[in-house]
């Protein structure tokens, strides 16, 4: 057998979908050293709830691969790659069994083999799940396949250890990065022979949203200061059910309604079943962005929210409470937990939140960004989902997106055109940069906290980028999240010490994320058209001629701002046909 | 307008690993349905102690908000738990928040917890697949051996369990519940059996199964309703057999 090279690959990210490139990377023989804000197994991953789309066609419902592909791509308003799509659809079956492999508990049969559940925008029956919490399961059972790999000395994993940049060399390649230890607050310059971005999504940027609070796009914000492309940042998927709180949205699972929960307010003093009403052919089941418009629309418009406020019921009480157990369990069991209520006696009081961003870092079929080295993969990307996600389809796209781009990696360290190797000069020269910046987070003695901005900002960008957009509006905004960015500079932090600062680091990841919530707001302003997640009254309808395209955004260094352009992309198998969840869908 | 009444927290803080511990009192707005990390984070907002005393915010570790990551854990009255679960009307006010320190304190509430990563480890806690290439089969799992994993693999490595249990600590060795069921976990998958006697073998070993005392403390602390002491016993029994089997095989 011809000797294998053994590469060393940076994989930013312990979710999904780094832990499945980490996995690929040592299986090709190379080392996977991980950076994550947390051990793996705390990732934003293990969130997700409802399950993982994949064709079994186990339920005697003829379902196939091209089904699941066309399902996708409609349901994403046209706007993925369609090779792409397909290429997830096809593999996404096998990954369901190498995740049965490895362990995962997935809900049975009485036969013992796997069970399929109803989502959002699918007839079929397409989504595998472990009881309430498939994300965790998933999300485990790869963090032990790593842990596996660790004892054998080819994983190394620096837990607790922020990305702060890549190193690029003198040809434009990326050879490495620097990352920061959370505790010691040391700062260091790493060599590697590429490097995987899989950081997840940037729901902080909207403050209260249903991720985690280490889900802050920061390191999408500064990749993309560093050059490279945002692909359709605009496309943020707003989730129909969510709990409303304070310090967070707490998400109540699409399975609610794929296992027969109804939507409903009063009107007239009688229950009005409006998802039913408005689209008879899915009801219930219609796409997430088409029920959150719809129950906007009710409480905003309409004014027939719960209690006059922003809020309506899911309600699951028709349900046997034996059948609500075993389906839907855990998921309950949160629901009394947080509001102290009992859902399978009691309509929940939901509303929706940001929950998703469909854009990311702009990468090609093989998750390569446009810097050379540099690759991005899992909800960090853009790949795959269009204008809308559709439910179940994430932790498919997170894992088998690993897949990819762990083996690419692997590729371009192996015959890819890296230019030179970073000197030891180079390197301490992008180390010293971050501790500068760094001191002076750490120095910094304004009046405003850190804390206080980023809900402002939040506040904002859910206020004007989400459900429904409006131009002014979206032109407000962009000039108020300036003014965000103005004010950081006069921070004050009362921690000026080097253990464990919390609040340093914070005001740094602050900075990335106020020029993240720009390219949002910017890309929002620019497309005028609804399409998917991305709607404006002032232009309802999909405008392919103008806008069958993807946004590109690039950081402008002289303004701080994105600049916005358009590009073609491959929709070449599956004609374009309006998306209407009144009717079934029609091929 | 009401006035606005206020819930007095009472934290004790570290500044690092061999510093001294001292308290510091904070006073929250309180809200309906408010919990302990949606409190520390207003703490962050407004970092002023009860006499006034702008000081660094407390540092604390979370992600989910939704009692999955296991990462919130902390003592709360006494009690080991989950902070952001931990609403503040069930609670006895003032509130008493304290770092766990069966693990080391890093700084405040932040704790140090490897060494349940590595205990992990110790017991081989994966499936020995052979690659995540294709194989074509699963092999099929009895639904209620699988429904019996589901329920043990929700451990969240939080280290609650290991916080009330009276023989985890620095005067031993002991791997602690979770790890243990855990172990259980991987012996009960059809493939992860093949690998049982080895799991075994590693817990007849010094701070191994003996070291349980069976005080039933961790299965009360588990915030996921683990049935932690049931697995532990059925893998006492296997851990017995299997030191019997090596008796013999000798
Ligand atoms: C509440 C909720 C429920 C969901 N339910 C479903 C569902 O039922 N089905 C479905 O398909 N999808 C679901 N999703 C979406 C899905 O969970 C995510 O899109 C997916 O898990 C993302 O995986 P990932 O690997 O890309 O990122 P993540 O799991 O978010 O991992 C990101 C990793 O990057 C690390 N990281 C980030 N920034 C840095 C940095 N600067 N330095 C160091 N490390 C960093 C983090 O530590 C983490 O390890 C849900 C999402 C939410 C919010
Ligand atoms: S039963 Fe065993 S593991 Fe549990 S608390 Fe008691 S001594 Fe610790
Ligand atoms: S067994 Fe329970 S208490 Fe112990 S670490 Fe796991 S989830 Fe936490
Ligand atoms: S923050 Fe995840 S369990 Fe509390």
């Amino acid at each position: 057998m011809a000797k294998v090279k053994k590469h060393r690959i940076a994989i930013i990210g312990g979710g999904l979908s780094g832990l499945m490139a980490a996995l690929k990377v040592c299986e090709a023989g190379s080392e996977a050293w991980i950076f994550s804000y947390c051990p793996y197994k705390r990732s934003h991953s293990l969130c997700a709830q409802g399950g993982m789309n994949a064709c079994m066609d186990t339920k005697g419902e003829h379902d196939s691969i091209y089904e699941h592909f066309d399902d996708t791509v409609y349901g994403g308003d046209f706007l993925a790659d369609q090779q792409a799509v397909k290429g997830m659809c096809e593999a996404a079956p096998e990954l369901v069994r190498m995740f049965d492999r490895m362990g995962v508990p997935f809900t049975r049969t009485a036969e013992g083999v796997l069970d399929l559940r109803n989502f959002g925008g699918q007839k079929n029956k397409r989504t595998v799940f472990a009881g309430s919490t498939t994300g965790q399961q998933l999300l485990y059972a790869l963090d032990e396949q790593v842990r596996k790999w660790e004892a054998k000395g080819m994983v190394k994993s620096f837990v607790f250890w922020e990305f702060l940049e890549i190193i690029k060399n003198k040809e434009g390649v990326c050879r490495g990065m620097v990352a920061q230890n959370m505790n010691s607050m040391e700062i260091k310059a790493f060599a590697a022979d590429a490097v995987i971005l899989a950081t997840g999504g940037p729901g902080q940027v909207f403050g209260r949203c249903t991720a985690s609070t280490i889900c802050n796009g920061s390191a999408v914000s500064r990749v993309y200061q560093q050059g490279a492309h945002i692909g359709n940042p605009e496309f943020i998927q707003i989730h129909p059910t969510a709990i409303p709180g304070s310090d967070k949205n707490r998400l109540m699972s699409e399975a609610c309604r794929g296992e027969g929960g109804r939507i409903w307010v009063y009107k007239d003093g009688k229950p009005w079943y409006f998802l039913e009403e408005m689209f008879p052919a899915y009801g219930n089941l219609v796409p997430r962005d088409v029920a959150s418009r719809a129950i906007y629309d009710v409480c905003v418009n309409q004014h027939l929210g719960v209690d006059g406020e922003n809020k309506v019921y899911l309600d699951l009480s028709h349900i046997s409470a034996e059948y609500l157990e075993r389906k839907l369990g855990g998921i309950l069991e949160m629901y009394s937990e947080f509001m102290g209520k009992d859902p399978r006696k009691v309509p929940m009081e939901i509303y929706p939140s940001v929950h998703y961003s469909m854009g990311g870092i702009w990468v090609d079929r093989k998750h390569f960004t446009n810097i050379p080295g540099l690759l991005a993969s899992g909800e960090c990307d853009y790949q795959y989902h269009g204008a809308n996600r559709l439910g179940a389809n994430s932790l498919l796209s997170a894992a088998y997106s690993g897949t990819v781009s762990g083996p690419a990696a692997i590729d371009w360290a192996n015959t890819g055109e890296r230019g030179s190797e970073l000197t030891e000069e180079e390197l301490e020269a992008a180390r010293q940069r971050c501790v500068d910046e760094f001191e002076k987070i750490v120095n910094m003695n304004g009046t405003e906290n850190a804390h206080e901005l980023h809900q402002e900002l939040g506040e904002l960008m859910n206020k004007y980028v989400t459900i429904e957009r409006v131009n002014k509006d979206l032109d407000y905004c962009f000039e108020e999240v300036k003014k965000i960015l103005k004010r950081w500079d006069n921070i004050g932090v009362t921690d000026h010490g080097h253990w464990a600062n919390q609040e340093a680091m914070f005001v740094r990841q602050l900075r990335n994320m106020i020029l993240y919530a720009l390219v949002v707001t910017k890309a929002a302003r620019m497309r005028d058209e609804s399409r998917g997640a991305h709607y404006k009254r002032e232009f309802p309808n999909r405008d392919d001629e103008k806008f069958m395209k993807i946004t590109i955004a690039d950081y402008d260094p002289n303004t701080e701002e994105p600049i916005i352009t358009y590009e073609d992309f491959d929709h070449s198998l599956i004609k374009p046909r309006s998306r209407n969840y009144a009717v079934a869908k029609k091929e | 307008m009401a006035e606005q009444k206020f819930v007095t927290f009472v934290i004790e803080r570290q500044d690092g690993p061999d510093s001294k511990p001292y308290t510091q009192e904070f006073d929250v707005p309180y809200r309906p349905s408010l919990n302990v990390v949606a409190a520390l984070m207003e703490i962050q907002k407004n970092p002023v102690t009860r006499d006034g005393k702008k000081v660094a915010p407390v540092v604390w570790e979370c992600n989910c908000l939704e009692k999955v990551c296991g990462a919130c854990m902390m003592v709360i009255n006494g009690k080991a738990q989950q902070a952001c679960c931990a609403l503040i009307d069930n609670l006895k006010w003032p509130i008493h928040l304290a770092p766990a320190r069966t693990f080391p304190v890093i700084r405040d509430l932040l704790i140090d917890r490897t060494v349940m990563f590595e205990s992990l480890k110790r017991i081989q806690g994966w499936i020995n697949v052979d690659g995540t290439w294709k194989v074509h089969e699963a092999p099929r799992q009895n639904p209620y051996t699988a429904a019996t994993a589901y329920e043990i693999s929700h451990c969240m490595t939080c280290g609650c369990c290991l916080e009330a249990c009276p023989n985890v600590g620095p005067q031993s060795d002991f791997i602690g519940p979770a790890p243990l069921a855990q172990a259980y976990l991987f012996n009960i998958n059809p493939t992860g059996q093949y690998d049982e006697e080895q799991r075994l073998n590693v817990l007849m070993e010094k701070g191994g199964i003996t070291s349980c005392g069976n005080s039933q403390n961790c299965v009360e602390a588990c915030p996921k309703g683990i049935k932690l002491t049931t697995y532990i016993a059925q893998l006492n029994r296997d851990v017995n057999k299997q030191a019997l089997r090596n008796i013999f095989n000798h």
